[in-house]
């Protein structure tokens, strides 16, 4: 999923470069307030957890596109939408600089995709299915699952707008083809990335519920504040 | 892995391009990159030219063409795009070898491999050259926002408490009497890795409750930054690759 040098032009490249420069900032912002003593390592371990989950790739023979895993369902879950970002995008700068891993002048393109479409999708999906429903841990399990599926899906058709807008290749009509394509093996993956996500979530809200930003909310007025910073478990 | 110091991609080597400060290196590699895929794709001298580059320094950096090349294969699933580009490609049609393949596609192919080639090859420089420490410092003094270095930081240190807690888990269990293959192993995986993420993050939770308690503010200590800030001198040896690369793009642009 990683779109490396060359495949997209230089002027669409900048423009989503600047897009994601702009939603970044803001995300820092905000992420700067949420970021306390137990969001820190949390944020972290997130941006490890991503960094080796997304070291599996699947390369798709017939199609020539490559699949893995995102991880923005499980940032948002955990660390909330705007640290969630961050995160990805950590990882995916962290990737460009030293592993080679999707071109540098293409990290505009990467952190819109995945760092923000991903996260976006996937904490929207979070926000509305925690809502309707119930409060047990099937529930929890059909969100992560749904919220995991769905945002890998919408990053990978992020990359088809972005190849429609400023493709280096004109495939004519070929682009829908590349779009189900994409959108098929995605589905695929994010199943994988589906589960992968609900049983971590599901084990994180058992053990340590007070860790699971997207509940935090929700149980809010019923658990009173209790002080952890430099606290002995 | 040493002690959260190099990467698997670092060689420890005293060359000069081992020397320059971190935050040179960076700036010297995105600029680079950002000339080549500025340059137009037909200008086929112009990527030989930035090869001629990229192995002055790989010499300077006395990293051997063997390495460089079977690293650079993690491009792999790109080129496998590039490779479905002159089948599926609109436009003219050109005869190749008995198969009718689009042109477009072709200079397409071409485009993204040398492109991507070049980029990664860059940025394995980049790594071969810096440890992952030097990495954030670098990204710090460069006015790299202080909640990402920090993620940064706690990203690349628990990277090998995650794989540490993975493999004294995989110990545990086979000397449980289970039987990891590979698809006997997708139960006890998913079940694990839940598992896997909490023991992580308690020990993690552990490492960084200890750095708040010795002063940890959100910035590595002083003895990181202070020392060794690339001076005007350094800036200057550095910029020779990128600029020469910037002019190359610039003669490209104006000849096409």
């Amino acid at each position: 999923m990683h779109i490396s040098n060359g495949i997209i032009d230089g002027p669409v490249a900048a423009i989503f470069a600047a897009l994601a420069l702009a939603a970044l900032t803001a995300c820092v912002l905000r992420g700067r307030r949420d970021l306390d003593d137990r969001l820190a390592p949390m944020a972290g371990l997130v941006a490890a957890f991503i960094f080796a989950v997304q070291m599996l790739n699947f390369p798709i023979f017939t199609a020539g596109v490559s699949g893995h895993l995102l991880g923005g369902a499980l940032a948002a879950m955990l660390v909330g939408p705007w640290v969630g970002a961050l995160c990805v995008a950590v990882v995916l700068v962290v990737q460009a600089l030293i592993f080679g891993d999707g071109g540098v002048a293409m990290l505009g393109l990467n952190i819109t995709n995945m760092a923000l479409l991903g996260t976006a999708a996937a904490y929207a999906l979070i926000a509305l299915l925690l809502r309707v429903l119930p409060r047990t841990r099937a529930g929890l399990a059909v969100t992560a699952f749904v919220a995991a599926t769905l945002s890998v899906v919408v990053a990978s058709q992020g990359f088809v707008l972005e190849y429609w807008l400023g493709g280096t290749t004109d495939l004519g009509n070929n682009l829908g083809g590349l779009a189900g394509t994409m959108a098929g093996v995605h589905l695929l993956i994010g199943i994988g990335e589906g589960l992968i996500t609900a049983t971590t979530v599901l084990t994180v809200a058992k053990v340590r519920p007070d860790l699971v930003y997207a509940l935090r909310s929700l149980r809010a007025p019923a658990a009173p504040a209790v002080p952890v910073a430099g606290g002995v478990r | 892995m040493g002690a959260g110091h190099g990467h698997v991609l670092y060689r420890e080597s005293d060359s000069p391009v081992h020397r320059l400060p971190p935050e040179v290196k960076i700036v010297a590699m995105v600029v680079f990159t950002l000339a080549v895929v500025a340059t137009p794709r037909e200008a086929f001298w112009a990527f030989g030219a930035y090869a001629v580059l990229v192995a002055a320094v790989a010499a300077l950096a006395r990293v051997g063409p063997r390495w460089l090349l079977s690293r650079a294969l993690i491009e792999l699933p790109f080129v496998l795009f590039a490779v479905a580009l002159p089948f599926l490609g609109s436009g003219d049609r050109v005869e190749v070898l008995g198969l009718r393949l689009s042109e477009d596609g072709l200079h397409g192919a071409w485009n993204i491999l040398a492109k991507g080639t070049l980029g990664v090859l860059a940025s394995l420089l980049l790594a071969a050259t810096t440890t992952t420490r030097d990495l954030i410092v670098g990204l710090d003094r460069l006015h790299c926002p202080q909640v990402l270095t920090q993620i940064a930081t706690f990203m690349l240190r628990y990277l090998d408490v995650l794989v540490g807690e993975a493999r004294r888990m995989r110990v545990a269990r086979i000397s449980r009497g289970d039987d990891p293959r590979f698809l006997w192993q997708l139960r006890g995986f998913a079940a694990g890795i839940g598992a896997l993420f909490l023991r992580a993050f308690e020990r993690g939770e552990r490492v960084y409750l200890a750095m708040l308690s010795r002063g940890y503010t959100g910035r590595m200590p002083a003895v990181w930054q202070g020392e060794g800030a690339a001076s005007a001198g350094q800036w200057l040896v550095a910029a020779t690759v990128p600029v020469l690369a910037a002019s190359i793009a610039a003669t490209a642009v104006v000849l096409s």
